[in-house]
């Protein structure tokens, strides 16, 4: 191949990346640098600041509301992932044995609260769960003898958060499970139940097994996404009451935008990210260890 | 068999309950919506006795919703086809070019799938401020335009395309842009349709960064102006549902109109071929 046509394709590769690259150096990148670069300063939101070293990282371990947001964040990922991952699946194994026009109607009231954006969610469920008119009061109750401002009351106001999240976020679980169970060649039940497996049996010896690849899929994306809650807490509860909702990217938000402290903003921002690439990476290597077992 | 039948028709029912109790916040806020606010606060009624669009009136006339929706359709749909074009090229040279640097980027593509954008907030509204971009659609749009994850199902796809067709479009004389833009994206329109359907959704949706840097009224997204309305006007139930159901509108019609590929999308970006 002669020089002057390979420098040709070099530079006809370099016009095609080039948008992407920019792009990616300019808003994605170079703010991951920022951040980190920050976080070893006194810097305001806007503006320079001096070197402090560690200062804001030592800061953090001794703010309370640090190990306040901590908590609140892995409690409300306690609340959500495993259960959303399951309801997912139990949804899921509903839907496949339907067929047709049925089958399609169904998955649209189970997936459209997905589709929707997180204002309109909080909204429904803030009308829903209204103290003095919220139809679902007569079933609260029922349950507990009396009216409860779910969003005021710091025993509630975390799990229904992580309830309206799951009913939110459920029907991305739910498509990736369908998937999952048509690849299931229908041959294994038919042997098994040959064979007189029940269908408990069938579930725990062929789906289960089988389905372990995408549930522990499901449970790292839910993870990961589950750590950066925010939304949902801004717009219910404002971390409150009492702060027993308050979560580590409000923290941020706080720092940064309420108290004008980048560098420290800064700081939790960075613990943030590690947390998540750490669970990221150790979540993977834990499911695929136990995939191959 | 007469047993098994007996198992279906119970589970169907069953599975059609829980779908409507599913979905029935939905049904609440559409049925909400249409009552006039007496009716709304005088008990629970679970078709509306009297029919009343006066809140979405008031919506329209009385908010800056339709500022709100020429803001989020253009953001949203510039964000969309930024992504697009960006990422197909990118996608296309990692698939089809030799280059120096090329393993590289790919596996920093596919690195970045695990940085919490949430966590970039603070440094890029400190970039947004320092490009005078605050509180503009610049501003809205600019952090959105990189999504990895779409570069890597281009790629996908671009490999399967079969090499003798790239073959004969060279032979043709067709440059790598004319091959790209003339072969490989029209064979490729139903992933392209997927991933700008989902895009566009994800845009539309998009709570935190809008919120961020955003501080006028008039700049909001529907999706963060639509929390204004109550701040602004004190509570009214009917016509908070009623701008929560024009705010949804556009994303719901998407889905239902083009629901396989929504689902195609979703599939694609979590690693499964759909």
């Amino acid at each position: 191949m002669r020089p002057k046509s390979k420098n040709n394709k070099t530079l006809t590769a370099i016009l095609l990346i080039a948008p992407f690259i920019v792009c990616y150096l300019v808003v994605f990148a170079y703010p991951v640098y920022k951040m980190f670069a920050m976080s070893f300063t006194d810097a305001p939101l806007i503006g320079e600041g001096d070197w402090v070293g560690l200062e804001n990282y030592v800061r953090m371990f001794q703010h309370k509301l640090f190990y306040t947001s901590v908590y609140n964040t892995l409690y409300f990922v306690g609340l959500t992932v495993v259960p959303n991952t399951l309801i997912g699946l139990g949804i899921a194994m509903m839907i496949v044995r339907l067929n047709g026009m049925v089958q399609a109607g169904i998955l649209i009231l189970f997936f459209m609260p997905y589709i929707l954006p997180v204002t309109v969610v909080t909204q429904i469920w803030q009308w829903v769960l209204d103290q003095q008119f919220g139809v679902a009061q007569p079933l609260i109750e029922a349950v507990t003898g009396k009216r409860i401002s779910v969003f005021r009351d710091p025993l509630w106001a975390m799990p229904m958060v992580a309830l309206i999240t799951i009913w939110w976020t459920n029907g991305f679980n739910v498509l990736l499970f369908i998937s999952a169970l048509r690849n299931i060649p229908t041959d294994y039940y038919e042997a098994a139940s040959l064979d007189g497996a029940t269908r408990m049996q069938q579930f725990r010896r062929i789906t289960w097994p089988l389905l372990w690849p995408v549930t522990a899929l499901v449970l790292t994306l839910q993870l990961i996404m589950q750590l950066k809650i925010f939304d949902q807490i801004y717009l219910m509860t404002q971390g409150g009451p009492f702060n027993s909702t308050y979560v580590l990217l409000q923290l941020v938000y706080r720092e940064a935008f309420g108290r004008n402290q980048g560098g420290y903003a800064s700081a939790v921002a960075v613990a943030l990210f590690v947390l998540i690439v750490a669970v990221s990476i150790l979540q993977y290597q834990l499911l695929k260890a136990r995939g191959k077992s | 068999m007469g047993q098994i039948k007996t198992g279906n028709v119970l589970l169907l029912v069953f599975t059609v309950i829980a779908a409507c109790a599913w979905a029935f916040p939905l049904y609440w806020a559409i049925v909400t919506s249409i009552k006039p606010e007496s009716e709304v606060v005088a008990g629970t009624t679970f078709l509306p006795e009297t029919l009343d669009i006066s809140a979405y009136v008031f919506a329209l006339l009385e908010t800056n919703i339709v500022r709100w929706y020429i803001n989020s359709i253009g953001t949203s749909v510039l964000i969309t086809l930024i992504v697009i074009v960006i990422s197909m090229m990118c996608g296309y040279a990692l698939s089809q070019l030799v280059f120096p640097g090329r393993r590289a980027l790919f596996l920093i593509v596919l690195a970045s799938f695990m940085v919490p954008s949430q966590a970039l907030v603070v440094s890029q509204f400190i970039l947004m401020h320092k490009f005078g971009m605050v509180d503009s659609w610049a501003g809205i749009i600019l952090p959105q335009v990189i999504i990895p994850v779409v570069v890597i199902v281009y790629k996908q796809f671009f490999d399967s395309v079969p090499r003798e067709l790239r073959e004969a479009a060279k032979l043709d004389g067709c440059s790598e842009f004319q091959i790209l833009f003339k072969l490989y994206l029209p064979l490729n329109w139903g992933i392209t349709a997927a991933l700008s359907i989902i895009t566009f959704i994800m845009s539309w949706n998009n709570f935190l960064w809008p919120f961020l840097v955003i501080t006028s009224e008039e700049m909001m997204t529907i999706t963060v102006g639509i929390t204004q309305v109550g701040d602004a006007f004190g509570v009214k139930y009917a016509r908070d549902m009623a701008i929560a159901v024009m705010a949804a509108m556009p994303v719901a019609i998407a889905y239902l109109v083009f629901q396989r590929r929504v689902t195609q999308a979703i599939m694609l970006s979590s690693g499964i071929k759909g």
